[in-house]
């Protein structure tokens, strides 16, 4: 238990360290690398909780294809980050400000957090205690593909379109690349293309 | 002895530090694209710090489709700020006003 503490504490830590770092940090590729650690850490917590699937998902999902995906995009664009940072701490105390405020709300609220008597007989997927030991994957499992089936559907249709619209969105064909048509190579015949010339000696060859 | 109050304060934190990043970067996307990624972090940690008090796992199932969610909208916002830049040469916020919106 003293274990668990220390780690919860060592991964909170280095999460908000790493979160803090995201939103100061002067070069958004270093924005980048602090928001997978505080990936990474955040899924140290879901393992210290015991949701080890959405742990694993986390790290292939954000850090394997969300980060990279902004730090390719970071990367790709040739900004000058430079004078995006401009008015930094012109909005810093408005910032801060609000932030403190929102905070001080938030731990007010979770700090006095008092569970109703009657949540404990409204659990809409309770998991199993005791008796069958079931691992946390296979009782995801069992839910997604039973239950929550539909919206489970409906998350492939949501990535669906959101491939499809990156894409759209992205492709664009350049006015000047040479493609291959297809239809073109196979419509032409060998008149088009191929003629037999009589070379005489010590004459020009006609339309040559 | 670490319970539910712990993981929702450092849940509190990490919305705040997104909200915060928001005011902060107010003229580069692609900071405020991961603020609201650190955001939706920390609501998936509430999501999760929930669902294994309450012994329920509805919470844990709940935390993948904001997974799925944010990131077909990282896929997205991304596309468009590529598009974006090719069109305009920049990503500052305040330079996007050709819809006069």
């Amino acid at each position: 238990m003293i274990i668990q503490t220390i780690m919860f504490y060592a991964f909170s830590a280095v999460a908000v360290a790493s979160g803090v770092m995201v939103v100061s940090a002067r070069n958004p590729v270093h924005s980048v690398l602090f928001l997978i650690l505080a990936f990474f850490n955040a899924a140290g917590l879901f393992v210290l909780m015991g949701a080890e699937f959405l742990a694993m998902i986390l790290v292939i999902v954000y850090v394997g294809a969300v980060a990279v995906l902004f730090l390719f995009v970071v990367m790709m664009l040739d900004v000058d980050f430079a004078r995006l940072r401009s008015g930094f701490l012109r909005y810093l105390p408005i910032g801060a400000l609000i932030g403190f405020i929102l905070l001080a709300e938030l731990i007010l609220i979770f700090g006095s957090w008092e569970l109703a008597p009657s949540v404990a007989t409204a659990k809409a997927a309770p998991m199993l205690v005791g008796g069958i030991s079931l691992t946390n994957t296979r009782a995801l499992g069992d839910l997604i593909y039973t239950r929550y089936i539909f919206a489970f559907q409906t998350a492939g249709v949501i990535l669906l379109v959101a491939m499809i619209g990156a894409i759209v969105l992205t492709l664009r064909h350049r006015v000047g690349t040479r493609r291959q048509s297809i239809a073109a190579q196979l419509a032409r015949t060998r008149a088009q293309s191929v003629e037999v010339v009589k070379v005489r000696v010590g004459e020009p060859v006609d339309g040559v | 002895m670490v319970g539910l109050g712990h993981y929702l304060t450092v849940a509190a934190i990490l919305f705040t530090l997104g909200i915060f990043g928001i005011f902060l970067n107010r003229k580069n996307v692609i900071i405020i694209m991961m603020s609201i990624e650190l955001m939706l972090l920390a609501v998936n940690i509430n999501f999760v710090a929930f669902s294994v008090v309450l012994q329920d796992l509805a919470g844990q199932v709940f935390a993948m489709f904001v997974l799925t969610v944010a990131a077909a909208e990282a896929a997205i916002g991304l596309a468009i700020l590529v598009v974006y830049f090719r069109n305009r040469g920049t990503i500052q916020v305040e330079d996007i006003n050709m819809m006069k919106g």
